[in-house]
């Protein structure tokens, strides 16, 4: 078969996007578009690196800047939200064995987080909006600065961010609960409950435990889902706060005074949401994927289910008390907040993620000898992400080493890339592999060489690029500074070598998916399904 | 007396150490679980052991610090330190003011850095002339911005906002704005 005939229609005939069902095609509608802006965040990255070793002459400070904004909400938002949602939502009814509460709420979410997210992008490409993802109070609202339009622009995109989270929050949490048309009355409360972790809870105070109505994977993603809702009230609170004073100084001509609101407060209110993201949700929902992933590739129950339960309540929790581990540089906050939330709440999330890492290990050790495969060796690649981040993370989280290493390179570099290019994206990578034959009706990978190449390159290109900008952290690098002397070149040149890698790595993996499925099937996915839900639900219990 | 270039030598050695050591146990465990051969279920106790480790580990590492690193106790016991001197910085408009540069620090004395800013969050960073930094806050605008410190080596030390806050930002450097001066030993990393 030629380049071509493969590039159209795919290895083996592709992708036969006919004989898709709704939720196979919403899935992979979610999955295309997050790997999309998952290429375009790491473009972004790769000019930043670049800028890093030398300033582009085609790119100013404030594009720079600009880049910088909108690099982590294209990461966050538009790829890991959007392939997290895409998976979850096929895998809650699919785990139920029920059909999802809602089709069109679910196209909705993808269509409002992609549009969203360009929207926001484009108000720092056109626009050269540039507070940082931080939004420190009053910058988002600096009109002497930045353009009000590019700030209304960008909260604009962020509201359809919002609006397609809220609606996978309440999507999901119907599935979970909701009676379909037909059926016998389902116990809503008592599976809320079972997902929210309060039965769990309650049968460590019974002689006899309640049996758990829902799986595992979906009290995960239910717990998940808490602080995505929470975290969409913060930032939509916030983003309304930024366009009052946008739209009243900078369209109106008012003279609102940023010192109405306190900085502080502000950034606490902002800290706690965005952790319910960075602490919560990321450290839930790879836990409860590691769990499934860990099953499915084991083929073996999960070592210790109470207890990985219990875990994912407790990370939870801690997960809305952490927050002040990012003022613990602000000598307004108070001690007390700073050691008890910053360092030894913090702590626990050792723990917590120290667990998942031990049941998985276990469920899997349990199988030996177990067949390498692409989902056990990008597995593997995410929990040795978290093993290096995590600790990374609790060290900063510290009053002595905070004042040493806050706002530089190692925070960014050893903890925050570390997590989401090693933790988060391989495990991510992981369930695709194993969801690429359910979601294609066993559509076959066109070279397993390139899917090597992709998992050495990226899990290479990943830890070195975070360990050299650690160092340069270390020796004094801060994170949102441009250095024009080439003051840490040696250090920026290596980890744009390993950045480079990691870029390579997504195109090689972008290649084989597209050579695999076909660009017809490819975008066959954004064409509606002829195949009814309820029907494939009603014949999977039969 | 141990300083920020102590704490970060240290960092940097037992952090590598621990991530050559994560990384080589995940390469054994990849190996070990492709292999035949028999398969012992870990106890309970094994898991609570790792479970105590870990928490010993999580809030270990603050005990330490309290004890070893010198600016943990005084941070916590500021308002029990009276400082010997207060330096006042102002920020605004993307520029830091100081009232006289440079700030004259004595050794072994404690002296506060007073930073206000009027409009935007910034960062007050005290900088080495090899780029290592001293130590650093925020200054989160109409709040209390204050950092108590001690210097034990005479040395020349430049400052710069450590917090973006704006484009302009990246420019707000004072270079030689700290001079310390009075010790028996020098910085060797922030000798004019």
């Amino acid at each position: 078969m030629s380049f071509i005939n493969t590039l159209i229609d795919g290895n083996e005939g592709g992708l036969k996007h006919e004989s898709m069902t709704p939720m196979q095609k919403i899935a992979m509608r979610f999955v295309v578009i997050g790997l999309l802006y998952y290429g375009l965040a790491a473009v972004e990255g790769m000019i930043m690196r670049m800028y890093q070793i030398t300033p582009l002459p085609f790119i100013d400070e404030t594009h720079f800047f600009s880049i910088m904004t909108v690099h982590p909400m294209v990461g966050i938002f538009g790829s890991s939200y959007m392939i997290v949602f895409g998976a979850f939502l096929f895998l809650t009814p699919f785990l139920m064995k029920k059909p999802i509460y809602s089709l069109k709420m679910a196209n909705l979410s993808w269509i409002t987080i992609g549009g969203g997210t360009f929207i926001m992008w484009l108000a720092g490409f056109v626009f050269s909006y540039a507070p940082l993802y931080t939004l420190y109070w009053p910058l988002p609202a600096d009109t002497a600065q930045f353009a009000a339009i590019g700030g209304i622009v960008y909260i604009v995109g962020v509201v359809g961010i919002m609006i397609g989270t809220f609606l996978y929050t309440y999507n999901i949490f119907k599935t979970i609960v909701y009676t379909p048309k037909g059926w016998d009355k389902q116990p809503s409360g008592e599976l809320l409950k079972s997902a929210l972790g309060i039965t769990g809870l309650l049968n460590f105070f019974r002689k006899k435990d309640t049996e758990h109505l829902v799986p595992l994977p979906i009290a995960a993603i239910a717990r998940g889902t808490i602080d995505v809702g929470l975290n969409a009230v913060v930032i939509s609170s916030a983003g309304i706060l930024i366009l009052i004073y946008l739209i009243g100084n900078g369209l109106f001509g008012m003279d609102l005074q940023g010192s109405l609101v306190d900085a502080l407060l502000y950034k606490n209110i902002f800290w706690w949401g965005l952790d319910l993201v960075a602490d919560g949700l990321v450290l839930v929902f790879v836990a409860g994927t590691w769990y499934l992933l860990a099953m499915m590739i084991s083929g073996k129950d999960l070592y210790m289910q109470n207890i990985a339960r219990a875990a994912l309540f407790v990370e939870m929790v801690v997960s809305w008390t952490v927050w002040s581990h990012h003022l613990m540089s602000d000598q307004g906050q108070s001690n007390f907040l700073k050691v008890l939330s910053g360092e030894v709440v913090t702590a626990f999330e050792l723990v917590t993620q120290g667990i998942a890492v031990f049941i998985v290990l276990t469920t899997l050790y349990k199988a030996k000898p177990i067949k390498v495969t692409n989902e056990l060796k990008f597995l593997l690649g995410g929990i040795l992400g978290f093993m290096l981040a995590v600790p990374a993370g609790i060290i900063q989280a510290d009053l002595g080493m905070n004042r040493v290493l806050h706002n530089t390179q190692w925070i960014i570099g050893n903890h925050v890339h570390v997590a989401i290019l090693i933790g988060l994206t391989m495990t991510l990578y992981s369930a695709i592999y194993v969801l690429f034959p359910i979601l294609t009706n066993g559509v076959k990978l066109y070279s397993q060489k390139l899917a090597n190449a992709h998992f050495w390159l990226h899990l290479i290109g990943g830890i070195g690029m975070g360990a050299f900008m650690g160092m340069a952290g270390i020796d004094g690098m801060l994170r949102r500074t441009i250095y024009y002397n080439g003051e840490y070149n040696t250090y920026m040149i290596l980890a744009g070598l390993c950045g480079a890698m990691i870029l390579l790595a997504f195109v090689l993996f972008l290649y084989n998916i597209i050579m695999s499925i076909g660009l017809k099937g490819l975008f066959g996915i954004y064409a509606p399904s002829k195949i009814d839900t309820h029907d494939c639900v009603v014949k999977a219990k039969d | 007396m141990v300083d920020s270039v102590d704490v970060l030598s240290t960092l940097k050695l037992v952090y590598t150490i621990y991530a050559l050591a994560a990384i080589s146990l995940i390469a054994w465990y990849a190996y070990r679980i492709t292999q035949e051969g028999e398969v012992k279920t870990a106890r309970a106790t094994v898991f609570w052991t790792y479970i105590v480790t870990l928490i010993i580990v999580g809030t270990g590492l603050h005990f330490l610090t309290f004890n070893l690193v010198p600016w943990v106790p005084m941070d916590l016991d500021r308002a029990n330190i009276k400082a010997e001197k207060t330096f006042k910085i102002m920020y605004k408009d993307h520029v830091i003011t100081v009232d006289k540069t440079p700030m004259m620090v004595p050794c072994d004395k404690y002296v506060i850095f007073d930073a206000y800013s009027e409009d935007l969050t910034y960062g007050f960073g005290i900088i080495r002339k090899d780029h290592t930094l001293v130590a650093q806050m925020q200054v989160v605008p109409n709040n209390r911005n204050d950092l108590m410190w001690i210097f034990h080596k005479n040395g020349t030390y430049d400052i710069r906002s450590t917090e973006y806050s704006g484009p302009k930002g990246a420019h707000m450097v004072i270079e030689n704005a700290i001079v310390v001066s009075g010790c028996q030993a020098d910085d060797i990393h922030s000798i004019k």
